[in-house]
């Protein structure tokens, strides 16, 4: 019964974005006159319907109903429950699903709230909302509906891969997804924009909140994806140029600049052409990434869903989709006139310089991922990894972080560095000295890439502090506090990154019970192995004592764990933090000799990447809400002064 | 704005589309392409990395690369033991040897004992075996994994490299190839 409910509740929100699209075309024309009124009810109607169809396969999921095919596919009944809930998304057809139900409630939302726009800009916005999640309710119903029976009920589940059996995995698809599908909000923002030729302070001020939700969503995404493929992979790295990574990154990158070019345009009326573009490019990334990690064109560590049939019906909706946007884009941006004009030294010019520099980024990271398809076409076979992203990469960040720290000094319109050079008379001489000292490190084979990164990071920190001098820090709006936040994290998470690549030391060792290994500044014992069960898996438990200079020993316990169902093996690394870093260890097989191989990192620092990442989030938080609140109270403002205005024109 | 350079960047706008189409057809070439994971060795076409492995059997010398250059075209052989593809690939290496095809044989990551169990089991059609223990002549050629054959020329030139098990109707193809190596 569930699964019927869900499939007819997907029907039927199918049908209603056909409506909505049909209806809000219709009366932006002028032909009919009433269909403008139902445009907004039928996408909060929309919403609500693929939130059904959502829930009911995550109860699905909840009772393991294996007469359902995908249940009995993707899940166990001897599971945790909390894995069982994550294995709704854990697959192809699920992640789909979520992904139109995040969308269709994301537009049902703006319906609900947005109301600063000129009607017709809304209406355009919503067919355009409309016009896209068709294409994925299509997919969904057509060729990969979730809630297909069996004819035989199975007997139990085929389970779930146990590399994906992880709390943080098991979180961190829906966040990117979040962040994914919100960036479609932009995208339909900006259609209604080039619909009606309406770009101007209003529609950025009605987009930044989606964009900055979004991309909050995707900050915690990536951090927490970095943070998960460090510890359950067991290679001690955290970021592998992997195209899985790169399509969460890419997205990433288009919507930081969207947020700050959006600023640009709701504080100055200025590049509106490029803040459509960038609001259109960016959910196209998230089309772009998706496509890329399903039709397992790439080859990819993640490759979860490979199938050649899917990735045609995606390309399709990405070339119709985004084909359509870019052609509506030279049709009428040329009729978007460039706003307010500003000089080079200016906030504005200081934001523009850092959307070119991640619009560069951007690009490296797109060339980087693609370049091994395209080599194919020529007839070489090559992977792209670190050698080419790291360099080609900050070739544009550093250039892009030196501005970060100068440009929230500036002011807009129009000013110069003479009047800032006050300001940086701290910063300045830190880098400088540090630079001086990471230089000499330099000679003791530290990379130059670790070296400028740990040279620039604390003098950025300082300087992000910057905009905060001479303000009463009661008074500072919480978009500052954000904007503060956020840069500090950048410069925290490159410290972090810097540091791990400079100063990690490893050690793989062969070690017999008893045996004592040094990493760095620890000393860790192999006291003992033990075999241990979980619900699911049974594991070969590594006690060791880890002290840290001589100090007080602590018991950390990496494991070599085995699933059963499916059978496969995963490494459980233990972690220990410390406040300057992390002590990282991974049980592996244990040899003919009885020795076990034991495989040991010292990372100095690291924790400070995905801190870093945190901070960036909470900064996105804070604008958010100071943002919403300050809309909310001109809300407020507005509706009084309307009702004394009727009230004396009584 | 002069004339000439708004028309210009009117052209532009089209630019994003324009590129958007191209990503478009290389992923529909990727979409279409046969799914091929084999990963051809640059070294095709490239005289032999200089090695010299010791003898994976007491009665087999070990091989090095002046032995591959003898004036003849040869097979070298990349396998081992525990390398299930290998065993059914025996009978065909074995039936190239009965043909008069000079065969040496590289053993990746192996025990003599295992070995000389997987020789007697499936017959020994190689002149010389070289032990590689850690994969380092293996890497050197650009072979990917097990097993792998090589085409090399009188001039120890690697010429052809054939990726998986040579099958019974490839004999032919592993003949020609030998035989192009000797013009």
């Amino acid at each position: 019964m569930i699964a019927e409910f869900g499939l007819a509740a997907l029907w039927l929100a199918g049908a209603l974005a056909v409506l909505q699209l049909i209806a809000g075309t219709l009366a932006l024309s002028g032909k009919g006159p009433g269909l403008a009124g139902i445009v907004r009810p039928v996408a909060m109607m929309q919403g609500v319907l693929a939130l059904l169809a959502f829930a009911s396969l995550i109860l699905l999921f909840w009772h393991t109903d294996l007469s359902v095919k995908l249940v009995a596919l993707n899940s166990h009944s001897a599971k945790p429950l909390i894995y069982k809930l994550a294995g709704t998304w854990g697959n192809h057809e699920g992640s789909m699903l979520l992904w139109v139900a995040v969308m269709s409630m994301a537009g049902g939302f703006v319906a609900l709230v947005e109301r600063r726009l000129p009607e017709p800009t809304m209406l355009a916005t919503l067919a355009g909302q409309a016009f896209v999640s068709i294409g994925f309710y299509a997919f969904l119903l057509m060729s990969s509906n979730p809630f297909e029976r069996l004819p035989q009920p199975a007997i139990e589940g085929q389970g779930l891969n146990p590399l994906l059996q992880d709390i943080g995995l098991a979180f961190h698809p829906p966040t990117l997804y979040l962040g994914y599908v919100g960036l479609s909000v932009a995208f339909s923002f900006a259609i209604g924009a080039l619909v009606t030729r309406q770009v101007g302070p209003a529609f950025a001020r009605a987009m930044r909140p989606w964009v900055m939700g979004a991309w909050i969503f995707l900050t915690l995404g990536i951090t927490a994806g970095s943070y998960w493929a460090y510890y359950e992979l067991g290679w001690g790295g955290w970021w592998f140029w992997d195209p899985v990574e790169n399509a969460s990154l890419m997205p990433w990158l288009a919507a930081t600049a969207l947020l700050h070019s959006a600023s640009v345009l709701a504080a100055r009326n200025a590049l509106r052409a490029w803040t459509v573009m960038l609001g259109v490019v960016a959910f196209s990334m998230s089309m772009v990434g998706t496509f890329l990690v399903r039709s397992g064109i790439l080859t990819s560590v993640h490759a979860f869903a490979v199938d050649p049939e899917r990735g045609s019906f995606i390309l399709a909706l990405l070339a119709i989709n985004i084909g359509a946007a870019l052609t509506l884009f030279a049709l009428r941006a040329a009729t978007v006139t460039e706003g307010e004009r500003f000089a080079v030294t200016s906030r504005e010019g200081a934001l523009v310089f850092n959307n070119v520099m991640l619009t560069g980024i951007l690009g490296i990271v797109l060339v980087g991922t693609l370049y091994p398809l395209l080599a194919e076409a020529m007839g070489t076979k090559v992977s792209v990894g670190p050698p080419y992203f790291n360099p080609a990469g900050a070739m544009f960040a550093v250039p892009m972080l030196i501005v970060m720290a100068v440009g929230p000094l500036l002011r807009w319109r129009r000013d110069s560095f003479s009047r800032v050079r006050a300001a940086l008379v701290l910063p300045l001489p830190l880098l400088l000295g540090l630079g001086l000292a990471v230089g000499l490190a330099f000679n003791r084979g530290i990379g130059l890439l670790p070296a400028i990164g740990l040279a620039l990071a604390p003098a950025i920190m300082l300087a992000s502090l910057l905009p905060l001098r001479a303000r009463s820090l009661k008074r500072t709006p919480l978009p500052v506090w954000g904007m503060v936040f956020a840069h500090f994290g950048i410069a925290v998470a490159m410290f972090g990154m810097a540091s791990e690549s400079a100063f990690s030391s490893e050690r793989l060792v062969a070690a017999n019970v008893g045996d004592s290994v040094e990493v760095g500044p620890w000393k860790v014992r192999l006291a003992r192995i033990e075999p241990i069960a979980g619900q699911n898996w049974t594991a070969l438990e590594a006690k060791m004592l880890a002290s840290y200079a001589g100090g007080a020993a602590t018991e950390i316990d990496p494991q070599a764990r085995s699933f059963w169902t499916p059978p496969q093996q995963t490494a459980e690394s233990a972690l220990l933090t410390r406040w300057n870093g992390q002590l990282y260890a991974v049980l592996g097989e244990q040899a003919e000799d009885g020795r076990w191989q034991l495989r040991l990192w010292w990372k100095p620092f690291v924790p400070l990447i995905w801190l870093g990442g945190v901070l960036v989030a909470l900064g996105g938080l804070l604008a958010l809400i100071g943002r919403v609140a300050s809309d909310l109270r001109r809300y407020v403002v507005r509706e009084k002064i309307a009702d004394r205005r009727q009230r004396q024109g009584r | 704005m002069s004339e000439p350079a708004a028309k210009a960047s009117r052209w532009a706008l089209w630019l994003p589309l324009g590129l958007f189409g191209l990503f478009v057809a290389l992923v529909l070439y990727g979409l279409m392409r046969p799914a091929s994971h084999d990963i051809p060795s640059a070294m095709i076409g490239k005289p032999l990395p200089e090695f010299n492995l010791p003898a994976a059997q007491p009665d087999r010398p070990g091989l090095k690369r002046a032995d591959l250059a003898t004036g003849k075209p040869r097979l070298l052989n990349i396998f081992a033991s525990w390398c299930i593809p290998c065993a059914a690939e025996a009978a065909q290496l074995s039936e190239l040897a009965r043909q008069g095809v000079e065969i040496d044989g590289i053993a990746i990551r192996d025990h003599p004992e295992d070995l000389a169990g997987f020789l007697s089991r499936y017959g020994n059609p190689y002149a010389r075996i070289g032990a590689d223990d850690v994969s380092s002549v293996q890497l050197a050629l650009g072979s990917s994994g097990v097993p792998e054959t090589f085409v090399i020329d009188g001039q120890g030139t690697i010429r052809y490299q054939h990726i998986g098990d040579i099958r019974p109707d490839q004999i032919p193809l592993i003949l020609q190839k030998l035989a192009e190596a000797g013009q």
